[in-house]
């Protein structure tokens, strides 16, 4: 390969000269364009150029979501266990471990109480970056926290989803964690508080087919994937080619499965404006 | 070899055989081998005991998926009297993976929706072998709703690989349809019992498996992924899928122990597929216990108790939960 190596300038002593330190481009996983790293993060990680919307860590989502300095985590709740003694090509407490050391969370679901445009919510947010933000015990245990601190202080929630679905490493516990969110969302939905359920990349297995269709107002961002049956599974049950953006925010919406997509940017006044409306209060100032 | 007998119950069909032979012999050479067909009967028993007192939990999944073992069909002829199967969800479709109706229990009404796999070829394309589609959770829902109008009890059979994969079936939301059968089911105000008879698949299990008494039956299984689908992501191999169904802990057995389920309804020897009567009678009395105790029960109690069972779903085996 050594021809080609002569032809293609090599990345990393061009880096060199120019003096640039590494992490200071990202490239669009979709147009390929590079992004200068400080750009992207004031666009909130969506490409500048093809409104691609990347992975966001969830801790930084809500702090873009949030009024500035209104936010905090609530209480410190399980975090995840080898239960069942999962025996995998990994040991599953070096997983945990491994996941919480690349995160800095200390589970797959993140939980703050705050103020949007100074509206009183709870919001939960999945860290893909935790195991794919697989469901197991310790999630659905801070989800139904988020809950009942919602039913404590009468105030909606908001979640936003990005998970594979139920962690495998906790076999039929996860599945269980399905039924004790979605018990726990029938409570709130009784008490008449609204949760508005935001899909993001990924949404899919046994977390779509709970938490996250169970919005009073499902929300989903550009082109994220959302389904229950994984793409492959699909392919090889109906031998068929899967139609051109199945499974996609689009698809959904033109499917009737969700009320809306809404870009990155404007979630924040959107979930302000739905909340203020479903909780009867003023209208939201939004700055122009 | 026999097809309607797995590999490891292979032995046993060789003593049906023998059996049968001198049955056979005896009738006509009328000879009274009695004593010798007792001798084999016996031998029998206690092979069939030896075969399955110990069996690995991939045996247990081979046995909850036998060819032979008694669907929903078959526990709705011989549990209920007066079955009226009600059909179709009332916005798309009726889905044949699961069937439901309004039936008498001991004379009491009650309403019984289960998925059914099919058994002949043409009854399993009927069923979709028993994958259902939104469009049966849908249905499932409308009757539950429908049985809550009137008071009536829900029973549940639980018998699938899990929702079927397919194009049409994400369309038409099949997250959403699991979900709000999990949701709704949560809250249900009348008593639901739930009893998986044969596989226990995913998610397409649970959205008819949440109630006030889940229950399985000794040889089935309950998992959050098929042993395959499991063996597929950590070794990218289908063919260990007896080592995942080791690391899933599916059986009744596992269930139990981590609280997930309430009762291990314990089969006949060597099955249900192997004595129905007996299975058949195990299940009447499970439900007739259970139906007594629940209905004894006030509702808004039942509903509290439905639900804090659901969420200490995981925490009794917290060690750093204790106390909660």
């Amino acid at each position: 390969m050594s021809w080609l190596e002569n032809l293609v300038p090599k990345v990393d002593t061009q880096e060199k000269k120019t003096g640039v330190p590494e992490g200071v481009w990202t490239k669009c996983p979709k147009c390929e364009t590079t992004l200068y790293q400080r750009e992207l993060e004031r666009q909130m990680n969506v490409c500048l150029k093809c409104n691609h919307h990347m992975r966001i860590a969830a801790r930084k989502r809500l702090k873009l979501l949030f009024d500035p300095g209104s936010f905090s985590d609530l209480p410190p709740s399980i975090e995840p266990e080898d239960i069942i003694k999962f025996k995998d090509t990994k040991k599953y407490s070096e997983r945990i471990a491994a996941a919480q050391k690349k995160t800095g969370e200390t589970n797959a679901l993140i939980a703050m109480r705050g103020t949007i445009h100074e509206l009183d919510v709870v919001v939960a947010a999945f860290e893909f970056g935790f195991m794919g933000g697989s469901m197991g015990a310790a999630v659905g245990e801070r989800f139904v926290q988020a809950v009942n601190c919602c039913l404590k202080n009468k105030i909606p929630l908001i979640c936003f989803s990005a998970s594979g679905g139920a962690r495998m490493q906790e076999a039929l516990i996860s599945l269980m964690q399905m039924a004790k969110t979605s018990a726990a969302l029938a409570r709130l939905a009784g008490e008449n508080l609204p949760y508005i359920s935001v899909l993001t990349d990924p949404t899919t297995g046994g977390v779509a087919a709970s938490l996250s269709m169970l919005g009073d107002i499902i929300i989903a961002e550009p082109g994220a994937l959302i389904g229950f049956a994984g793409q492959r599974v699909i392919e090889q049950t109906v031998r068929q080619t899967l139609p051109e953006g199945f499974q996609s925010s689009e698809f959904l919406l033109e499917h009737g499965g969700i009320d809306m997509i809404v870009s990155r940017k404007d979630l924040r006044d959107t979930l302000g404006r739905l909340i203020a409306k479903l909780t009867h209060q003023a209208a939201i100032t939004v700055a122009a | 070899m026999n097809l309607n007998f797995l590999d490891f119950e292979q032995p046993i069909a060789e003593l049906d055989a023998q059996i049968k032979e001198l049955q056979q012999v005896g009738l006509e050479e009328k000879r009274d081998l009695s004593k010798d067909i007792a001798k084999l009967d016996k031998k029998r028993q206690k092979l069939i005991q030896t075969i399955f007192a110990d069996l690995t939990p991939w045996q247990v999944v081979r046995v909850a998926r036998h060819p032979q073992r008694p669907h929903t069909v078959d526990y709705l002829s011989s549990l209920f009297t007066e079955f009226d199967e009600l059909h179709g969800d009332r916005m798309f479709g009726d889905d044949g993976a699961i069937m439901g109706g309004l039936a008498r229990f001991n004379g009491e009404p009650v309403m019984v929706i289960g998925q059914e796999k099919g058994r002949t070829t043409k009854e399993k394309v009927h069923h979709n072998f028993g994958l259902p589609r939104p469009e049966g959770y849908r249905k499932a829902l409308r009757l539950m709703r429908l049985a809550e109008h009137f008071a009536i009890p829900i029973i549940t059979f639980i018998d699938t690989q899990g929702a079927y994969p397919g194009i049409d079936a994400e369309e038409r939301g099949q997250s959403e349809a699991i979900a709000r059968n999990i949701f709704v089911m949560s809250t249900l105000k009348t008593p639901i019992i739930c009893i998986v008879i044969g596989e226990g698949g995913s998610g397409g299990a649970l959205a008819l498996g949440v109630g006030d008494r889940v229950i399985m039956m000794q040889y089935t299984i309950y998992s959050v992924i098929s042993p395959e689908g499991c063996a597929t992501i950590l070794w990218r191999s289908a063919e260990r899928a007896p080592e995942a169904a080791e690391n899933l802990k599916l059986t009744a057995q596992d269930a139990k122990r981590f609280k997930l389920i309430d009762e291990v309804l314990a089969e006949p020897a060597g099955g249900a597929h192997r004595d129905f009567a007996a299975a058949s009678e195990g299940v009447r009395e499970v439900i007739a216990r259970n139906l007594a105790e629940l209905q004894a029960e006030k509702i808004d109690i039942l509903l509290k108790k439905r639900y804090e069972r659901m969420m200490r779903f995981g925490l009794d085996s917290h060690a750093n939960s204790q106390g909660k």
